[in-house]
């Protein structure tokens, strides 16, 4: 197998590795913190205002790792970095 | 009617007019079409404001919106919140509305690319420190990068580089990815799920644009000094309720 094919191989599946394995750790995350919430917000209803909010601020933390891993993987398909050095030595 | 294709990951990859240093690219223009609607249209509501009984029913639109983003400033800082109406107020309104145009055909967010959201960023980067020092003065601010003990001075520094990153990665992050999704759903299930999904984008847009302008305004709160909040307490709890 030539390099090329080899370097598109590793990221194709580098990508579709990061997203699937990156996103279960902020999915659980997010459901327990919703999980969390909801169980407050049912035993304290005029907190709500406050509650939602910093849930919204918590579930954007949590998101961002789950972002990190979909930014990885599009940088995989879209701008990788090691195409160019494959395609300059074959140019070589 | 797709402007950028699925192939290219930035709107900035699309240039629509180019004079030899000069580029026009699809990001800049809609990022003044944005500009442009918000302006012209503050400016047409505001030309007639009354304070009497009739009010103009875009009056009220206006004034329902400020009063709602100025009383979830104040719920935050517990003081008042015209210091920063002006940044946060500004930082929603301007990504709620590239955001909700999406609908329209031919509409790109500018949000959708990275470098918007990384000048979005780096304003709130800039934005706490002048309020911090505005608030409590150069030696107050600085000091609390030393804080508890003067080892925690390059943490400190980390985080608030590694903060804007990531509002500038979870802005463009959420919108890209929401672009790509109803781009490889139209070539895979044409007609229905398409739809769903956008009005699934609406919703995200509008809650990203929140929590940017929330983000934003829990940075510029923890720049504020801890000094002050404190009295404030003393003083609430001395007072009768």
């Amino acid at each position: 197998m030539d390099s090329v094919s080899l370097v598109a191989m590793a990221s194709i599946i580098g990508a579709g590795l990061a997203m699937g394995i990156g996103s279960i750790g902020p999915g659980l995350g997010m459901g327990q913190a919703i999980a969390q919430a909801l169980a407050a917000i049912a035993q304290q209803p005029d907190e709500r205002n406050s509650l939602t909010r910093t849930l919204f601020v918590g579930l954007a933390m949590i998101e961002s790792i789950a972002i990190y891993c979909f930014v990885i993987s599009m940088i995989l398909i879209f701008a990788n970095p090691f195409w160019g050095h494959v395609i300059k030595g074959i140019v070589k | 009617m797709e402007v950028v294709s699925l192939n290219q990951i930035s709107p900035d990859q699309v240039i629509i007019w180019s004079w030899s240093f000069i580029i026009l690219n699809v990001t800049i223009l809609y990022t003044w079409l944005v500009m442009a609607i918000l302006v012209v249209g503050s400016w047409l509501v505001t030309r007639h404001l009354s304070s009497e009984m009739h009010v103009s029913r875009w009056q009220h639109f206006l004034e329902v919106i400020i009063s709602i983003i100025r009383g979830e400033i104040s719920e935050m800082t517990k003081k008042g919140a015209d210091h920063y109406i002006p940044l946060v107020g500004t930082l929603f309104l301007f990504i709620c509305v590239s955001n909700v145009l999406v609908i329209v055909p031919g509409f790109v967010a500018p949000t959708s690319s990275m470098t918007t959201t990384a000048a979005l960023a780096t304003c709130v980067f800039i934005a706490v420190p002048y309020y911090g020092i505005s608030r409590n003065g150069v030696f107050h601010y600085v000091k609390e990068y030393f804080q508890p003990t003067f080892i925690f001075f390059p943490f400190h520094v980390m985080g608030e580089l590694s903060r804007t990153l990531a509002l500038t990665v979870r802005l463009f992050g959420n919108i890209m990815s929401h672009e790509k999704v109803i781009g490889i759903l139209l070539a895979v299930t044409p007609f229905l799920f398409p739809v769903v999904m956008q009005i699934l984008g609406l919703l995200i847009g509008v809650i990203q644009a929140y929590i940017f302008a929330i983000l934003s305004m829990v940075y510029i709160a923890s720049a504020l000094s801890a000094e002050d909040e404190g009295h404030t307490e003393v003083k609430k709890e001395g007072s009768p309720a």
